[in-house]
């Protein structure tokens, strides 16, 4: 289960740097998007992953899973939700502005791309 | 009620703020009102906190009475106490200028600037590394909105950048913490210093890779050399009040930088004792290179403060990487200086683009200034204070950091700062001279300076000479927090009990299958 979860964390934040480094805004979100993901796949699984675990009650007695790491994820989750809304307004406001969805604004630049 | 203060600059800005958002329909005068009394209240509260950690001894405070390691607790040292004041101070003038009429530009102006009050506060207050994430993220949502406050193309489009970019800190932020978490099996900062100094000598190339993202983050938010892009269009986009907070954002990093790696990375800690000094001390130089070619393109006066920040910056890095009591000391001082003297220059810049016309803050030929004799005098004392001239407080604290390098630092140290002043001083006077005397036949016009515009901004720029008058007890203070910090043992001890042993109770643990 190890080498799956590390795969599959990984590959997401592999795509989200990628899809990050692109010239687009759209692109962009998404990149962060796929981050944050796996960001929060890393953060959950720093407490040791376990199987068919009881959740932590205190005097149970039971070996349990790390509760603390569900606490930052969830937090992660909650700032990271609102940040890709917030981001994605801005482009869609940068797109308005700047007449241009390219990071930088320029529109020679997006109509070199488009081979026009 | 004494032991609630330390968490007051947190809960004040933060209830303020939020009524404030929630009364958008109340008049400007009230809101202007309720937001500077709240300011000049958090300005009495900062010079209490800085009475009460004078004495010496370190005090915290555990959030709903959960003690620590396991609770999250606020810690007040000298150097948060006085971090604090600096910030509320610096909020007080910004905020003060705004009422001339920038915060009527959007909306919600006030209770965003309360909120990133609450966030910077609580960065400096904090003694838990995920908090600290947590406060980052707070003063950065609310920086974001007060980049685009009044909205241009430029802010737009440098807030994208500045957005993109701090998104990506973040993830690093929560990556770093991850590690550092699976490797301690704790997030409380002295829990961790403790930990670290018995930690499995397999282990710590993780809790190394940890320590230097973290560095990375902090790094970023500090605009160290190569991740500085952001700051010069964001600093010259953003309206002049929140250029003059941001002044201090930059401090954010540099503090979180000295407080992490003065706890955790200390001489106890090993292999990774002095964890990321050389990296500081290279980076800073490269930093002071960049802002130096920086500040002499600039081609707006905006710009060219935003590379002054920068200057202050990489001098800051420096002296954190050298790694003495002498160079902390003398880098609280710079710090506190190049806070005030920038923050300042920005509002004036601002004032001066009002008089210009079309020109603006571009440095170029126009028409003469309205108060040319008075904002030509002020634009002295910022620049000759930020380029560090006697008799100003900038020549002050680059003489102790100067004084405070080794020999072997001084060979790359000296050279390179006072080539830094050069640079910064021609192209102050370049753009000085520019627009108080290139003048052109035209008319002055534009706004005056005003009363609230003026306080502030003088206000700002008067710790250029009253950091001079001060500098016996201040450099004193620094003195005295440098050496706290350099001591870690006390802050230990406080938060975690006498018999802090390296062997405290590990958190439950998942079994490992």
């Amino acid at each position: 289960m190890e080498a799956l979860y590390a795969t599959t964390t990984g590959l997401l934040a592999a795509c989200g740097v990628y899809l990050t480094l692109r010239g687009r805004t759209f692109p962009v979100v998404v990149g962060l998007t796929l981050l944050s993901y796996s960001v929060n796949l890393f953060l959950f699984s720093m407490g040791g992953l376990a199987m068919h675990g009881n959740p932590a009650v205190v005097g149970a007695g039971t070996p349990a899973a790390d509760p603390l790491p569900q606490a930052l994820v969830l937090t992660a989750i909650v700032i990271g939700f609102a940040m890709t809304a917030f981001v994605v307004i801005l482009a869609m406001r940068a797109r308005g502005d700047l007449g241009s969805d390219h990071v930088n604004g320029n529109r020679l630049d997006v109509s070199r791309e488009d081979g026009k | 009620m004494l032991q609630h203060l330390i968490v007051l600059p947190v809960v004040l800005p933060l209830l303020v703020g939020a009524s404030l958002l929630l009364s958008r329909s109340s008049s400007p005068v009230l809101r202007r009102t309720i937001s500077l009394v709240a300011q000049a209240v958090m300005v009495i509260i900062a010079i209490a906190l800085v009475a009460q950690a004078g004495d010496g001894t370190i005090r915290y405070y555990a959030l709903g009475d959960w003690q620590p390691p396991f609770g999250i607790v606020l810690v007040l040292d000298r150097l948060s106490a006085s971090m604090v004041l600096l910030s509320s101070v610096l909020a007080f003038f910004a905020c003060l200028y705004s009422t001339a009429g920038i915060d009527e530009t959007g909306s919600n102006f006030h209770g965003l600037f309360l909120l990133q009050l609450m966030g910077i506060n609580g960065a400096f207050l904090t003694g838990d590394l995920f908090n600290l994430f947590v406060f980052f993220e707070v003063l950065l949502i609310a920086s974001y909105a007060l980049l685009l406050h009044g909205g241009s193309k430029a802010r737009t489009l440098s807030a994208l950048h500045y957005v993109v970019l701090n998104l990506l800190g973040s993830a690093f932020f929560l990556i770093a913490l991850g590690i550092l978490y699976g490797v301690t099996g704790t997030l409380n900062m002295a829990d961790m210093a403790v930990i670290v100094t018995t930690l499995d000598p397999g282990r710590a190339g993780l809790m190394e890779a940890g320590g230097l993202l973290l560095l990375v983050v902090f790094g970023l938010k500090a605009a160290m050399v190569p991740l500085y892009f952001w700051l010069p269009r964001a600093y010259a986009a953003a309206s002049a009040p929140v250029a003059a907070l941001f002044a201090i954002m930059t401090k954010v990093g540099i503090y979180s930088i000295l407080r992490v790696y003065s706890l955790i990375f200390t001489d106890n800690a090993g292999t990774l004792a002095d964890l990321g000094r050389d990296w500081l001390w290279w980076a800073g130089l490269a930093t002071l290179v960049v802002s130096m070619i920086g500040v002499l393109s600039a081609r707006d006066l905006r710009t060219l403060v935003a590379y002054l920040v920068m200057i202050s910056v990489g001098t800051l890095l420096t002296a954190l990487g050298m790694n003495s009591v002498e160079a902390d000391s003398a880098l609280l001082f710079y710090l506190i200086h190049s806070t005030l003297i920038t923050g300042g220059l920005f509002l004036l810049v601002d004032v001066i683009a009002g008089q210009r016309g079309k020109a603006g803050a571009r440095i170029v030929r126009a028409r003469p200034l309205l108060q040319a004799g008075l904002l030509g005098g002020l634009f002295l004392i910022g620049t000759a204070a930020a380029v560090g001239l006697p008799p100003f407080s900038g020549a002050i604290g680059k003489v102790l950091i100067l004084t405070s390098a080794s020999p072997e630092q001084q060979i790359w140290l000296w050279p390179l700062l006072l080539l830094a002043g050069l640079c910064s001083m021609i192209a102050c006077s370049r753009a000085g001279s520019s627009i108080f005397w290139r003048t052109g036949k035209s008319e002055p016009s534009g706004d005056r300076i005003g009363l609230a515009r003026g306080i502030a901004t003088g206000g700002l720029l008067s710790a250029a000479l009253a950091l001079v008058v001060l500098a016996g007890p201040l450099s004193n203070w620094t003195r005295a927090t440098a050496e706290q910090l350099s001591n870690p043992a006390p802050y230990l001890e406080a938060l975690l009990g006498k018999d802090a042993s390296p062997e405290t109770a590990p958190p439950l643990k998942g079994d490992e299958e």
